[in-house]
């Protein structure tokens, strides 16, 4: 149970350019390839990647994720989404319909503190990252919880096509979402149970035999 | 702690028992503080120091924000109850000096290309100080910088080398560096053995200064070492 995969801190050597290529989390010099993190090397195909340990969110286009409406604005609204910037929707990538500015407050649609589950849709140099709700999956969330875990160790919470999630919410009776950004939304019966494996991944994401420890934890 | 009369060294061991090249008792822990990104606790002896890394986040005031690039923001204080005599609260011009040759140690070495219009705050707080203080913090820095997932080249090692009654000797105590011909405290990237900071103050030939900045090379291993370690165990329990 206690058994850990191999950790690497930086500008620990992971292997040479010559087999593999660098990938994200990691840089070349002098033909050699070194980590960028704390973090755990995984290889994918040609290249060799290192997934940190810790670290804040760095949007990427088309990812899911839960944001908080932080301010409402003339044109759209501005969007806590848990990375060094904020993000922005506008007008027209949150409503459908058309919106007559001069008779309609936009709190009608998002008011402060509104939870949404959105989508990436563009992100400019310079920290200028675009949402939009125009995709199936975006949909405001009512009620639930809202819990915080390393971006960088949402894969592993989601699990194989989703296994891991799918465990919790069938054990606890729960509905999750889960946002790239590392925001969790939990709603349902057994809160405090799934909260507790959520976090229990947060903390062993490295580890072997995390699945088994799991399904302990929850029956 | 004033200039002493006594002799610093006595039959090639120093006033601590140590010898000229050995390195004081080492503490490193990380993760100290629960609400910064990564934190960290370095104690060299009777040197302790805190650091807490916060970010990449918005950076205020605006005027410092960079389109192309992260920045980092040193602040190195030492507490008030740090030394022998309370020191007045407030930074001095010792210590935004510190601050300043601690930053340009750590710029060079980490990755904010992708952080634009962000900063990342790093806060050192010294709370005990009993010599080498900024070489210290340099450590706790580079673990607490690890700890919050800010991409680096390398680790910076900091350790402090000088030279007290002829013979040379590394990591320096308060009595020793008050009462020393040269101090030189460095900052070294361990694996790829470049040096980012060397300050001295003192005096020493062209041979001797040679001389030290290879044993604080050699050095910096060991604590590199104790580094790597310390950032393992929070994973391992």
């Amino acid at each position: 149970m206690n058994k850990t995969r191999e950790i690497v801190i930086p500008g620990e050597k992971i292997d040479n350019a010559k087999s593999v290529k660098a990938g994200y989390g990691t840089y070349e010099e002098d033909g050699k390839i070194f980590s960028k993190f704390v973090g755990i090397p995984k290889k994918s195909g040609d290249f060799i990647s290192v997934i940190p340990l810790s670290g804040v969110y760095l949007p990427a286009i088309n990812d899911k994720i839960i944001a908080i409406v932080k301010d409402v604005e003339k044109f759209g609204w501005i969007l806590d989404i848990n990375s060094p910037w904020n993000g922005f929707l506008s007008l027209s990538e949150g409503v459908d319909d058309y919106v007559d500015l001069k008779k309609v407050d936009l709190k009608r649609y998002f008011n402060k503190d509104d939870i949404i589950y959105t989508q990436v849709k563009e992100v400019r140099n310079g920290g200028d990252v675009q949402m939009t709700m125009k995709t199936s999956i975006a949909r405001k969330l009512k009620g639930g919880v809202l819990i915080k875990i390393t971006p960088s160790k949402v894969p592993r919470l989601i699990g194989k096509e989703g296994s891991m999630v799918n465990m919790i919410k069938e054990k606890t009776n729960t509905v999750i979402c889960v946002g790239q950004n590392g925001i969790v939304w939990v709603s349902g019966e057994n809160i405090k149970k799934a909260i507790k494996a959520i976090r229990t991944i947060d903390e062993k994401s490295h580890m072997f035999g995390l699945t088994d420890e799991i399904s302990n934890l929850l029956s | 702690m004033g200039k002493t009369e006594q002799k610093m060294i006595a039959n090639g061991k120093r006033l601590d028992g140590r010898g000229p090249l050995d390195l004081r008792e080492i503490e490193m822990k990380v993760g100290v503080i629960p609400n910064a990104n990564g934190s960290s606790y370095v104690r060299f002896g009777k040197t302790a120091v805190i650091a807490g890394v916060y970010g990449p986040r918005p950076l205020f005031p605006r005027f410092l924000r960079e389109s192309d690039t992260g920045i980092l923001k040193v602040r190195y204080n030492m507490i008030p109850f740090s030394v022998d005599d309370r020191k007045r609260p407030g930074p001095s011009r010792r210590e935004t000096e510190i601050s300043k040759v601690i930053r340009m140690a750590f710029e060079g070495n980490l990755f904010l290309k992708n952080y634009p219009q962000t900063g990342v705050n790093l806060y050192l707080e010294v709370i005990e100080a009993d010599g080498s203080t900024r070489v210290t913090s340099i450590n706790a820095a580079s673990l607490a910088l690890a700890d919050a997932g800010v991409p680096m080249r390398d680790f910076v090692v900091g350790l402090s080398g000088g030279k007290i009654d002829g013979t040379l000797i590394l990591d320096l105590n308060g009595l020793e560096d008050n009462n020393s011909d040269a101090d030189m405290p460095m900052a070294v990237l361990p694996t790829k053995k470049e040096v980012t900071l060397l300050q001295m103050d003192g005096r020493m030939n062209p041979e001797e200064l040679k001389d030290l900045i290879k044993h604080v090379i050699d050095a910096s291993g060991a604590i590199y070492e104790k580094q790597a370690e310390a950032l393992r165990k929070k994973y391992i329990e």
